[in-house]
């Protein structure tokens, strides 16, 4: 068991696949001889060598096109797009080319690859390098989607994702590089689909994803100690897919349902929850499902201002203690 | 502007277009084989002969346009009786690329197509009744009707797929050369790809990514001179929309003609041995020109007058029909890859036509790898 950082375990996870697997390769911008711009793939080129850690040119639709045409062919690439602002960029691979040639092709062309890039805000960067873009990876057929949010699971979501034979989004936060946590020795694998509850309660289901999670957590101390409320938190970790049966386990125990998302408000990953959970948890539920988003805003830049934007424990706190009239 | 004077017939071994001249800078596989071309392209062909081709050879060289021609009228036919369905993009006049790359492979080499892709698919040997039956949306189509005429597909034949996205599949062919070139297997991967294709932004991504990790994968651009409905020309800053771009990526500067099927197929044997050599990549620009519209029953009434009829004068099937006899070939042998062809589409279509539409418990599998379509328990 040690302490490590959320960036160092981005390392780990890469090189822990790299090492079991030959036909892991893994390519990017910056992503070798720089060991990253957030440093968080510092030591592969030195470990595995100039063939497998790859610096490319400032071409995303090459990066990921290279990557599908290599995991179509045998290999298991790891592409890193650096800010997830840059999806759009190279969108034609995320949502025609990547997600759609298995069903196109009635099952003859597989693409196990992932696709890793730095998501959400925090840094003070401004509108093009700061988003939360979860929600546009999770609505297309065909991929999976997962954002961790601790150290442990950056790298035993990163396992699962190699070993996944579909291709998978991994979003990382960051603004958690710097996020320290423990993590046992040896092997980490986790599962996709896995939802887990980080804080058990009673009074009501918050679910969130990577940055949000600790927020929640700090908002539910809050509310324990300060207004008697138990809330369970949920780290959904995976929005594709969707563990729905932790998810809405809890809701028939707690009742209420929140959501905290960093993505802005319309079309965020949390109204799909909202809207399965009318569908198939309407008689669970004591009250309106309440979503704590960013506003529906491209992000500021200032300091202060891109604070007010992002869910914090405060809003989280305020938001929930209204809605249960506590 | 792409220069479209055609008048001067130069017979089966002009390269009718564009002049090829001898004289390079440096050498490269091409130049020695006097297939790159400097300069501003003339009147004038330096092509040289054609006697490393056998008769074998050449025979599947016409066996293979003859197909492809007399399968794509077909799929024009069935349009206009309503049995294919949605779209569909022919390779009339163009058949001489798809038969003179597909000729020059060897099995294992791998085909990334167009949306005008079932020439290129039948080149690499996939039957007829396949690729009709996926053009008609029917369960014995290649894809079973979920992938349709834009994105025609058989993995176990080299056909990685039919890409309906302008320039998408140029990096996806490089990461494929990637691979081969990583697990040190010998195939090489061949992009084809129209002249439009050569004004989006992944064109140059791959181009530059390609020579920079000097990926064996050659790139064949297909200039039938319109982008859809506008000549290329018009917008486009050079004449020549690939091979002007070469040098900036450092490779060489290639126009062939690509209606003679055995300039192609000599041109791409030198490509793919410089690929398996070690050596990097190609860009090829074949001169072609489509004999129907862009899609569906396109009557492509935005080309001047009489530029069909010139283009039908060099129609590259009757090109190397006259070559083959020119050279001795026994008419009986030609007739008999007509007839059979002829045999093969008729038996294609009626399979075709009893064949049932594609069942609905497929709507919604193979979208993940379990087969199925599930995105949560």
């Amino acid at each position: 068991m040690a302490e490590l950082t959320y960036r160092d375990a981005v390392a780990r996870g890469i090189a822990q696949e790299m090492s079991r697997d030959p036909d892991v390769v893994f390519l990017g911008e910056d992503v070798a001889k720089a060991g990253g711009v957030f440093k968080a793939t510092v030591g592969l080129l030195e470990q595995f060598g100039p063939r497998r850690v790859r610096d490319t040119p400032i071409s995303e639709q090459a990066i990921l096109g290279a990557a599908m045409g290599a995991a179509m062919t045998g290999l298991k690439p790891i592409a890193e797009i650096m800010f997830s602002d840059f999806l759009a960029v190279c969108f034609d691979y995320i949502a025609n080319e990547i997600p759609k040639s298995r069903y196109m092709s009635n099952g003859q062309v597989k693409c196990p690859l992932v696709i890793r890039t730095g998501n959400g805000a925090g840094s003070r960067f401004g509108a093009q390098h700061s988003q939360s873009v979860e929600n546009w990876a999770m609505m297309i057929p065909g991929l999976k989607v997962v954002a961790p949010s601790t150290p442990h699971d950056v790298i035993g979501l990163m396992a699962a994702a190699v070993r996944d034979p579909d291709p998978v989004i991994f979003f990382e936060h960051k603004s958690l590089y710097a996020a320290k946590g423990e993590v046992p020795d040896g092997e980490i694998v986790e599962r996709l689909g896995t939802a887990k509850i980080v804080r058990p309660g009673k009074d009501a289901t918050v679910l969130a994803l990577a940055l949000m999670v600790p927020r929640a957590l700090a908002a539910a101390e809050t509310l324990a100690a300060t207004h008697g409320i138990d809330v369970e938190v949920i780290d959904v970790r995976s929005l594709v897919p969707l563990d729905l049966a932790t998810i809405l386990g809890s809701v028939a125990r707690t009742h209420h349902l929140f959501t905290v998302e960093e993505n802005p408000r319309l079309c965020g990953w949390g109204a799909e929850l909202a809207s399965i959970a009318a569908d198939e948890a309407f008689y669970d539920l004591d009250g309106p499902v309440v979503r704590i988003t960013t506003p529906h805003i491209p992000l500021p830049a200032a300091d202060n201002l891109e604070d007010l934007a992002l869910p914090n424990a405060p809003r989280i706190v305020d938001k929930i203690r209204r809605s249960l009239n506590a | 502007m792409v220069k479209r004077d055609i008048n001067q017939d130069q017979g089966d071994s002009a390269s009718a277009l564009y002049r090829v001249r001898r004289g390079t800078r440096r050498q490269t596989p091409f130049a020695e084989r006097n297939i790159r071309v400097t300069g501003r392209a003339q009147l004038k062909s330096v092509t040289p002969r054609n006697d490393e081709l056998t008769e074998a050879k050449r025979l599947e060289l016409y066996r293979l346009q003859v197909e492809i021609r007399d399968c794509e009228q077909r799929a024009y036919d069935l349009f206009l009786q309503g049995l294919v369905k949605g779209t569909s993009h022919l390779s009339l006049g163009q058949e001489a690329v798809a038969a003179g790359f597909a000729g020059a492979m060897e099995k294992g080499d791998l085909s990334f197509c167009t949306y005008r892709g079932h020439a290129h698919t039948l080149a690499r040997g996939v039957p007829m009744e396949k690729v009709l039956g996926e053009l008609m949306q029917r369960d014995n189509g290649l894809m079973r009707g979920k992938g349709g005429s834009m994105h025609l597909t058989s993995v176990d034949h080299g056909v990685m797929g039919s890409y309906a996205i302008i320039g998408a599949h140029l990096p996806i062919a490089c990461g494929a050369a990637w691979r081969a070139q990583y697990k040190g297997q010998k195939d090489v991967s061949v992009c084809f790809f129209g002249d439009g294709t050569t004004n989006i932004g992944a064109f140059h991504e791959a181009l530059n990514f390609a020579v920079v990790w000097k990926l064996p994968v050659i790139f064949v651009c297909e200039n039938n001179l319109y982008m859809e409905y506008t000549p290329i020309g018009e917008v486009t800053a050079v004449q020549h929309p690939a091979a002007d771009r070469a040098s900036a990526y450092g490779l060489d500067r290639i126009i062939i003609d690509g209606n003679d099927a055995d300039e192609v197929f000599r041109t791409a044997r030198v490509a793919f041995d410089k690929a398996r050599a070690g050596d990097g990549p190609s860009l090829i620009e074949c001169m072609t020109y489509r004999h129907s519209g862009h899609s569906r029953a396109d009557p492509a009434k935005y080309r001047p007058a009489g530029e069909l009829d010139e283009w039908l004068k060099r129609d590259p099937i009757r090109l190397y029909r006259s070559r083959l006899l020119a050279a001795g070939v026994n008419e009986a042998a030609v007739k008999a890859i007509e007839q059979e062809s002829k045999r093969k589409v008729d038996a294609a279509t009626e399979a075709c036509k009893a064949a049932p539409a594609s069942p609905a418990k497929i709507l919604t599998t193979d979208v993940y790898a379990d087969g199925g379509w599930a995105w949560r328990n």
